[in-house]
């Protein structure tokens, strides 16, 4: 006897695409009037207004899915952060150093800022974009906009466009900064958008190290919305070190374009380090516009629960002897997903130019998933260009064989995990960083 | 009275039977050498032993300080004084040879008192030195990556050297010999005699006799198709070198390959 079997059709269940949100033209403000920063916004607004909201049918797009964000978010009010949870003391210690040079607080409808007399007095600019507008319109015009376009996305435009928190640091030709610079942004309040808009110009010959953070509380509760724009100019044998951490919490949708031009005979040390966000789509870039440029890119991610984030990132040769090394390695846990996406590209006429990226992940649990998608694109005949991306889990018999040494499992996983990153944190040259990076790997080990 | 008894010892390896009943006692002090002609189960015996997650125990057990160790995880077998140089050492990527011993003995340490607070960085570095000289090791070694890029006879020095520094009770060689050269060799059997004494007991598996001129064994065992078919003293090693296996298969019922 045979029992009828009923088939329904699986049906794909369409989400609606993302509808927009609810930002309009009147939340366009600036402190200069009808200056080049009102002017720049009022442009980008435009351009926001014109370009679609990406979708998965988008490249770039295809591995990132936006359609659960919220539509609603709210800018936030003069004076929000009063009235919202208070910084933690240890984001405003300094990680390179002992010191900081100065040091810019970036909070929800307010900022603070401090910064040693003496830099000022070599005529480093280092001050919230407002501010710059007023006091430096001429240094801010010629470097506002410069290095991201508005038009280069959806997310660029709207943040290039309502940035509320900004901070312009201008070193002048030949300075050199020796105390390290330190902006942190924290964004806490449910349903709030905090756009943020870093510009940091060095002028030929000027040298700075620069550390800026975002961070949020962790376990909060509804969706925070946070896009950035991170500007970078490293002009003529400029040489800056950039170190960026993202500890935003897991309710924060993150949106960035980020890129750093370096000119003739510049050098940047670019260091990320991403363990936050519910969602995360990052470009980052590095334009080698100059001969003999020279950039170098490490970043670090762990990601656990149903965290998702996907990183993009470009190595563009423009210039002959311009040279690139980027090294990105993850870890992942739980249910969550990372997408690396890398492209070396060189320019015709870009010769004896050498490139190299790789891209390593370590999946800890049988659910998480990483995506390695590495690329290049070479119009020049005399380069050379290097690539390598893998996707690991844990040797069960490496395992072994630390347990066999008397190392417990848990123990041994976490040795194996140090072990992954080592070779990151041998590029990074700040005690302080490492220390955190280090921090980051135990707490998220330690959360099962 | 710490002895390791094994006790009619079966292990299975991905459903196959590779050890039929292996018995074998070793006391502290003493040195046993294991020797056999390829597959028949020396090196299964060795991961059984320690507790490897793919050898699968069907039966018999394995007694040592009064526990049944079978029962136990790795990290407890080696706590409790068990030690395996590996046949196939592992690399550990990132994870420098002194990080990586200083990690072992803590968790040594740890095990024996919950309270302790781990080797201090002067007296670890003093006892790694002092290690290494004994194994003839240069003192950059501590600070390269465990076994990675290691040529073969640093992968088994490396062995000896973590042998040396954890000071198990009792140490079971998987062919630490194979594939070294004599002057490594030699070293290697420095390391493992330096060792010796009434608190050490070791088990060398091995295919050739030569490891043997230099680690003299009190007691000689052949293991064939899984299980220990002869045992004897030195002389059996050397009757093995001059006739090789050939008499035990017939002896035994196997056919001659």
């Amino acid at each position: 006897m045979s029992t009828k079997r009923v088939i329904t059709r699986a049906k794909r269940t369409r989400r609606p695409k993302f509808k927009g949100f609810n930002f309009t033209r009147e939340m366009v403000t600036a402190s200069d009037g009808s200056g080049a920063l009102a002017d720049y916004r009022a442009k980008a607004w435009e351009t926001f207004e014109r370009i679609p909201y990406p979708t998965l049918k988008d490249e770039p797009w295809r591995r990132t899915d936006i359609r659960g964000l919220k539509d609603d978010f709210e800018l936030p009010n003069p004076g929000a952060f009063e009235d919202l949870p208070a910084i933690p003391e240890r984001l405003l210690k300094p990680l390179v150093s002992d010191q900081h040079g100065g040091q810019i607080v970036l909070l929800p409808g307010g900022m603070q800022k401090d910064l040693n007399p003496e830099i000022a007095e070599n005529g480093v600019i280092f001050t919230d974009l407002e501010i710059a507008a007023q006091h430096h319109p001429a240094e801010l015009s010629k470097a506002l906009g410069q290095v991201v376009k508005p038009d280069e996305g959806k997310f660029a435009a709207l943040v290039s466009a309502l940035s509320r928190n900004g901070v312009f640091v201008y070193v002048p030709k030949g300075v050199q900064v020796e105390q390290p610079l330190h902006s942190v942004m924290w964004a806490p309040g449910d349903g709030l958008a905090h756009f943020s808009h870093l510009l940091i110009w060095l002028e030929e010959g000027a040298s700075l190290t620069y550390v800026h953070e975002a961070a949020s509380p962790k376990n909060a509760g509804g969706q925070i919305l946070h896009g950035g724009v991170v500007e970078i100019h490293v002009g003529e044998g400029a040489n800056l070190r950039f170190v960026e951490l993202q500890s935003l919490g897991d309710n924060v949708w993150n949106f960035t374009h980020e890129r750093a031009r370096v000119e003739r005979d510049g050098e940047i040390d670019w260091i990320f380090g991403a363990i936050g966000t519910r969602l995360t789509k990052n470009f980052s870039d590095l334009d080698l516009a100059g001969q003999g440029a020279n950039g170098r890119m490490s970043g670090f991610y762990f990601s656990d629960g149903s965290q998702h984030l996907d990183h993009d990132t470009q190595q563009n040769h423009l210039a002959p002897h311009t040279t690139s090394d980027l090294l990105f390695k993850g870890a992942l846990k739980g249910d969550s997903r990372s997408v690396w996406q890398g492209m070396i590209y060189v320019a015709p006429g870009a010769q004896r130019t050498d490139g190299y990226q790789a891209n390593r992940n370590l999946v800890l649990s049988d659910r998480a998933r990483a995506d390695s998608i590495p690329g290049l694109e070479i119009m020049a005949d005399d380069v050379r260009c290097t690539h390598g991306a893998t996707v690991g889990k844990i040797d069960p018999d490496l395992v072994f064989y630390l347990r066999s040494r008397g190392i417990p499992a848990e123990q041994a996983e976490r040795l194996v995990v140090d072990g992954f990153f080592d070779p990151i944190m041998q590029r990074i040259p700040f005690d302080g960083v490492r220390e955190r990076f280090h921090q980051a790997i135990q707490e998220k080990m330690g959360a099962r | 009275m710490s002895e390791l008894v094994i006790k009619n010892l079966q292990v299975n390896v991905a459903d196959t039977e590779i050890l039929k009943g292996v018995d074998l006692t070793i006391r502290k002090g003493e040195i046993h050498a294991i020797m056999g002609p390829n597959g028949t189960g020396k090196s299964t015996l060795a991961y059984a032993l320690m507790g490897h997650p793919n050898y699968e125990v069907a039966g018999g057990e394995v007694i040592y300080k009064g526990e049944n160790i079978l029962e136990l995880e790795p990290d407890e077998r080696s706590h409790l004084g068990l030690y395996l140089a590996f046949q196939y050492p592992v690399a550990v990527p990132g994870v420098t040879v002194a990080n990586f011993l200083r990690t072992a003995i803590n968790a040594h340490r740890k095990a024996a008192d919950q309270e302790d607070k781990g080797i201090p960085i002067p007296e670890f570095r003093k006892m790694l030195k002092e290690r290494m000289d004994l194994l003839k090791m240069d003192h950059s070694f501590a600070g390269r990556y465990l076994n990675e890029g290691f040529s073969g006879g640093e992968k088994k020095r490396a062995e000896i050297l973590q042998m040396a520094t954890l000071s198990p009770e009792i140490a079971i060689l998987d062919e630490t010999d194979s594939g070294l050269d004599i002057d490594a060799l030699r070293i290697v059997s420095e390391g493992v005699n330096a060792l010796r004494g009434s608190d050490f007991g070791a088990l060398v598996i091995t295919h050739y006799q030569r490891i043997l001129n230099y680690i003299h064994p009190d007691f000689v065992h052949v293991m064939l198709d899984g299980r220990v078919v002869e045992s004897g003293g030195p002389e059996l090693a050397l009757k093995l070198e001059e006739q090789g296996y050939d008499w035990l298969r017939e002896k035994y019922g196997q056919v001659v390959a």
